[in-house]
């Protein structure tokens, strides 16, 4: 596919200009005293209200790179890629107690990360940089990720070049754009485009679903072909593969338990006005778990629509499955409206790119900069630093996509999975006891981001002809137990680090080695809106 | 931390029964037996797509009744 199709394209351009200029105008939205300061530029001001956060967590949860890779695992391996819906309905439940008492003690105490409370939590700054590290570590492939999907959208229109420049231009300048926008504006930028991001994709997919499967014969056709084309293939099931089940549920409960300690979901937590918001949104953040499912489903369809010339697109002698819901609105809706979809996909993309890279630069900023390097940093040096690391996080991300096997990044991302899931028992547990020790979180920390780094090393992917980290499904008969049942690698790893911090703690206790300073009271777990703030 | 104004009162706490209603959305779902068949059909979506997004359903009220029966008084 050389030709462009120049509709698509002209869709695309226009509605990515109006999102660039809505990004440079935020600043001035709900216009603060001083951008000078990281509450300002980090947080929005703290003062986001129940509409406002639902579109902002809503528009950083459901990235674009989901929206491409769910539905091209469906069409891979079918309904093992549907984990995406029990992990997206049981993350709010599980959360929501701990996200209040978050909110609280970071709203009277003025943390801006995670990192901040385990600091003040647990006295330990080196606690705290280890909380960092794998916040950022996490966050940067899951940013380089969403390029991913913006160039799945621009390879579908026929925007690839034969030279470096050609084929990579357009996604220099699209993040070049971003990059610009957030520096200047902060949370405020993603915040007010995920209005139109997600309004986008709302109207797109209820299109989509009503739409093609009228097209392709009704939804039982399209269940009936996806599972005419597994039990053909021999490879993939319309239910879980048996011998997954525990896999499903392991990997479900994992990622739901990983999903808001990643640090741009706090980020959007954190900056919401008041607990009650935070509470609403747990109830209406599922809306966009609907939104998933179906668009989960794409991959069937696309299946489905295999004779209309539905497939993955072929670039340099791969197939790129990430290309296959682009694929399908580019063949089977009229160019005007599938350039609407490539927006929603695109601009899909900018909104989680930026508010990863804010919260990064924010764990740089709170818990590196400012705790080992100039201790009497002010709000506005702290902003600045902040505002630069921003960029040279999304300047990275690029590099990495566009110098490495874009693999790579897939891989890493899979990996920051379960790192971020090892800051569990600090972030979350540590909302609600007092009991751990220190040093016995440090040690559960490195047994947990050991066991989990080795056990994803051991596992191979024959399709994408990987010998190491292939997948996240750890098959138990390689610790010598006789099943044939696999389960998420995060999940035993945080096992492993649980048991560890367990024992390690009741060691550190043994020995009096020193317990470090709570600087929190048991009433900041319960402040809200209006109660006064330490100083 | 010089300046430590007066803390909330100390009296405050999240606990409600109510809460125990969360654990409902957190553990249905996670129950492959109940949604792993493909009959019966509804709508031409076999058991296991249009249950599991039926369970957002169920997250959505379960929560909305935590939220409804905890929140702050006015």
């Amino acid at each position: 596919m050389t030709e462009i199709n120049w509709t698509e394209l002209v869709v695309l351009t226009v509605l990515f200009v109006i999102v660039a200029g809505l990004g440079f105008v935020a600043a001035n939205w709900r216009r603060p005293t001083t951008m000078q300061h990281l509450d300002e530029w980090g947080l929005g001001g703290r003062s986001f209200g129940g509409w406002v956060t639902w579109f902002l967590i809503g528009g950083d949860l459901y990235t674009a790179y989901t929206f491409v890779a769910v539905p091209a695992l469906l069409f891979a391996v079918g309904g093992y890629g549907f984990f995406a819906m029990p992990y997206t309905v049981i993350t709010y439940p599980i959360v929501f107690l701990a996200l209040i008492r978050l909110w609280s003690v970071s709203h009277r105490h003025g943390f801006v990360t995670p990192a901040d409370f385990v600091r003040a939590r647990f006295g330990s700054p080196t606690l705290a940089l280890v909380v960092a590290i794998t916040g950022i570590l996490a966050t940067m492939p899951y940013i380089a990720l969403q390029l991913i999907g913006i160039e799945s959208v621009l390879k579908v229109i026929g925007l690839t070049g034969d030279s470096f420049v050609a084929k990579h231009l357009p996604l220099i300048v699209a993040f070049g754009i971003l990059a610009a926008y957030t520096y200047q504006s902060g949370l405020r930028a993603p915040a007010l485009i995920a209005f139109v991001k997600d309004t986008l994709i709302y109207v797109v997919i209820l299109v989509a679903v009503l739409y093609i499967p009228h097209e392709l014969g009704g939804w039982g056709a399209v269940f009936d072909a996806a599972d005419h084309k597994f039990t053909a293939a021999k490879r993939g099931s319309l239910l879980i593969a048996p011998g997954s089940e525990l896999q499903y549920v392991t990997l479900a409960l994992g990622s739901a338990l990983a999903l808001f300690l990643y640090p741009h979901s706090i980020t959007g937590v954190l900056a919401s006005k008041n607990r009650d918001i935070i509470k609403r949104n747990m109830a209406a953040l599922p809306a966009y778990s609907v939104l998933l499912g179906l668009i989960a489903l794409l991959g069937y369809m696309a299946i489905a629509a295999a004779d209309r010339g539905v497939a993955p697109l072929v670039t340099d002698g791969k197939a790129d499955p990430n290309t296959i819901v682009p694929m399908l609105f580019h063949r089977l809706f009229p160019s005007w409206f599938a350039g609407i979809a490539f927006a929603a996909i695109g601009i899909g993309a900018l909104v989680p790119a930026a508010i990863m890279s804010i919260a990064a630069a924010n764990l740089f900023t709170r818990n590196i900069f400012v705790e080992f390097i100039a201790r009497d940093a002010n709000h506005a040096v702290q902003a600045r630093v902040s505002k630069i690391v921003s960029l040279l996080v999304k300047f990275g991300a690029l590099l990495v996509i566009l110098l490495i096997d874009p693999q790579f990044s897939i891989d890493l991302q899979l990996i920051g999975g379960v790192m971020i899931l090892q800051t569990l028992p600090a972030v979350a547990l540590g909302l609600f006891t007092r009991w751990f020790h220190r040093v016995g979180l440090i040690a559960g920390w490195c047994a947990g981001m050991v066991a989990g780094l080795w056990m994803l090393y051991t596992i191979p992917n024959p399709a994408t002809n990987h010998l190491h980290f292939g997948g996240s499904a750890f098959k138990l008969a390689t610790l010598g137990l006789s099943t044939q049942l696999s389960i998420y690698v995060g999940f035993l790893a945080l096992a492993v680090n649980l048991i560890v911090g367990i024992a390690g703690t009741l060691i550190a206790r043994a020995v009096d080695s020193p317990e470090g300073v709570d600087a929190t009271k048991r009433a900041d777990y319960f402040a809200d809106e209006g109660d006064p703030k330490v100083q | 931390m010089a300046n430590d104004p007066a803390p909330p009162p100390a009296e405050r706490t999240d606990s409600s029964p109510w809460n125990w209603l969360l654990l409902v959305p957190i553990v249905i779902p996670l129950l492959t037996f109940l949604f792993d068949e493909r009959e019966p059909r509804l709508a031409g979506f076999p058991r296991f797509y249009w249950l599991q997004l039926a369970y957002v359903a169920l997250g959505v009220v379960c929560t909305a009744i935590v939220y409804r029966m905890t929140r702050r008084r006015r």
